[in-house]
């Protein structure tokens, strides 16, 4: 199972603040097409992603037990 | 940051506007992925180690909600030379906007939006921006 974190607008879209997939591997491309096709959330394209607290090449591959995070366009400072 | 070493120390405080181009905030209110953002702080610490060795850097980041004027961020640098000092807490802020994951949800009069990226850059090419020195 791998669990993927959510924040800010994305959080707000999905009314969630984690949501789980079943799959045993990902890769970060598949992660963005199963948010593309399961929430209305365009944004998605802009995110980046992180693995375990660090960010994430598109062709890294996620697995089981990982913590993922997806993270908008961040707006600190 | 006081220190016998030190000959500068430069402090930045970011703080909450009310009015960005004509549109006013009524508050603000951030939120962080906290073990990354702290992760990714200490990045940003040690990237001005390198960039300008013998500098010692703090910075603070507020979370939850925050008034008008309201300090959002905090950053000290202190360094044996001003040019250094000024220098490296430029950078900080900065590389706080590229790559600490930290978002701001502006409430204004007539609603309320989270903001995206202020810096207009991403997506980066690889999908992630370069951290310390690894080139990709």
């Amino acid at each position: 199972m791998i669990k993927v974190l959510l924040f800010a607008d994305l959080q707000e879209t999905v009314g969630k603040e984690f949501i789980t997939f079943e799959e045993n591997e990902l890769t970060v491309t598949a992660l963005r097409t199963e948010i593309k096709n399961s929430y209305q959330y365009t944004q998605i394209d802009n995110a980046m992603v992180a693995i375990n607290e660090e960010f994430a090449r598109e062709d890294e591959i996620i697995k089981t037990g990982d913590i993922v995070a997806i993270i908008p366009p961040i707006s600190g400072g | 940051m006081t220190r016998p070493e030190a000959g500068a120390i430069t402090t930045f405080i970011g703080t909450v506007r009310e009015f960005t181009k004509g549109k006013r905030t009524i508050s603000l209110e951030y939120q962080a992925y906290k073990p990354m953002a702290v992760k990714m702080l200490q990045t940003i610490g040690k990237e001005i180690n390198e960039k300008w060795p013998d500098t010692v850097v703090a910075i603070s980041h507020r979370v939850g909600h925050l008034q008008i004027s309201d300090a959002a961020v905090v950053i000290a640098v202190s360094s044996p030379h001003r040019r250094a000092a000024y220098e490296a807490n430029e950078y900080a802020i900065e590389r706080i906007k590229q790559i600490v994951p930290i978002w701001k949800k502006e409430h204004w009069e007539d609603g309320e939006s989270w903001i995206g990226d202020q810096l207009e850059n991403v997506p980066y090419a690889t999908g992630k921006p370069e951290i310390g020195d690894e080139s990709t």
